[in-house]
């Protein structure tokens, strides 16, 4: 089922924390509030279960469905973006966190993997985006605090978007 | 054939000021860094080195250096497996507040076709980083469980 996805993108960050942690900061909605742009994440624990990334007021940012869900180890999940409007187009992606212990820390790998030829320009929003969230995500779990990170997505990739049939 | 780069970003809830002088001090190095301690006169052209429990780990010359925007030096393995057989590559660390925060952008390229040291240091530089931001942030350090692992394989070679 997943076999048609190619990793694109690979961000690895190592977290002085416990596997549990890192899984309940990653399915936990108040938690993702907190270091992913204040957005809510639910997911059916189950595979199959619906995914959906909720924007601040409650609208769809992005949805899919759970791959392959084995706490505290690896949750999979399709990544569709259903906003901004324009963003609808893409095909759907594949999200893929692994979390390990390593040393005094544990080793989150986050893959981002795609069915088609995605261009740099698109692929460039997942590449500065990850860094911000994963980042954030770390100094919550170590700190009890995100900083906030302002990012848009870059001209040149809403130029892409716009220009895919 | 592309030659690889490596990039990686991480955000940083301190100043560029504190990252600059972490990247470049040899005690914090050693904290961060699993006991690689750097030393330099920070001159453009001067000796770069990492030394760990004595021994030298890796050799470099500084290329740039602007603090506490941009830091850059040459960047030749000189441990095990590579022991300084393949030609340096290069390290660029750049350096950009944004709010509370910093951005911190390590670019590490001119690798040979085919590097091994390449791979190396793709496994290498997440951990360092994840440490360095740790260790600013909570003042403390990750280590490296592969160093377990290469402590154990030299036990080994030297057991009768």
């Amino acid at each position: 089922m997943t076999s048609k996805f190619t990793p694109k993108t690979v961000y690895v960050i190592y977290i002085a924390t416990t596997p549990e942690k890192v899984w309940k900061a990653l399915i936990t909605p108040e938690l993702t509030q907190k270091y992913f742009w204040e957005r809510t994440i639910e997911v059916e624990p189950e595979v199959g279960g619906v995914f959906t990334l909720k924007l601040p007021d409650g609208r769809v940012n992005v949805q899919g469905r759970v791959i392959e869900y084995d706490p505290p180890r690896k949750l999979s999940v399709t990544w569709h973006v259903e906003w901004p409007e324009d963003f609808r187009k893409l095909p759907e992606c594949l999200v893929t966190y692994e979390i390990a212990p390593a040393g005094n820390a544990v080793r989150l790998t986050m893959t981002e993997s795609h069915s088609w030829n995605v261009p740099e320009a698109i692929l460039s929003g997942g590449r500065s985006g990850w860094p911000a969230v994963l980042s954030g995500l770390k100094s919550l779990l170590e700190t009890g605090k995100a900083p906030a990170i302002a990012m848009e997505p870059s001209k040149e990739m809403i130029e892409a978007i716009r220009k895919l049939r | 054939m592309s030659k690889p780069v490596f990039v990686y970003v991480t955000y940083i809830a301190s100043t560029p000021e504190k990252i600059f002088k972490a990247l470049t001090d040899s005690d914090a190095t050693a904290k961060f860094w699993f006991g690689n301690a750097v030393t330099s006169d920070w001159k453009v052209g001067s000796p770069v080195t990492f030394h760990r429990n004595g021994k030298l780990i890796v050799s470099g010359k500084v290329l740039e250096h602007d603090p506490p925007r941009r830091l850059s030096y040459t960047f030749q393995s000189q441990h095990e497996p590579h022991n300084g057989t393949e030609k340096p590559s290069r390290v660029v660390m750049d350096l950009e507040e944004q709010r509370d925060q910093v951005k911190l952008t390590v670019t590490h390229d001119d690798f040979v076709p085919d590097s091994k040291v390449f791979v190396s240091i793709s496994n290498g530089w997440p951990l360092v980083l994840s440490s360095l931001k740790s260790y600013l942030e909570t003042n403390r350090v990750l280590y490296a469980p592969w160093y377990d692992e290469q402590a154990k394989r030299e036990t080994e070679k030297a057991a009768p």
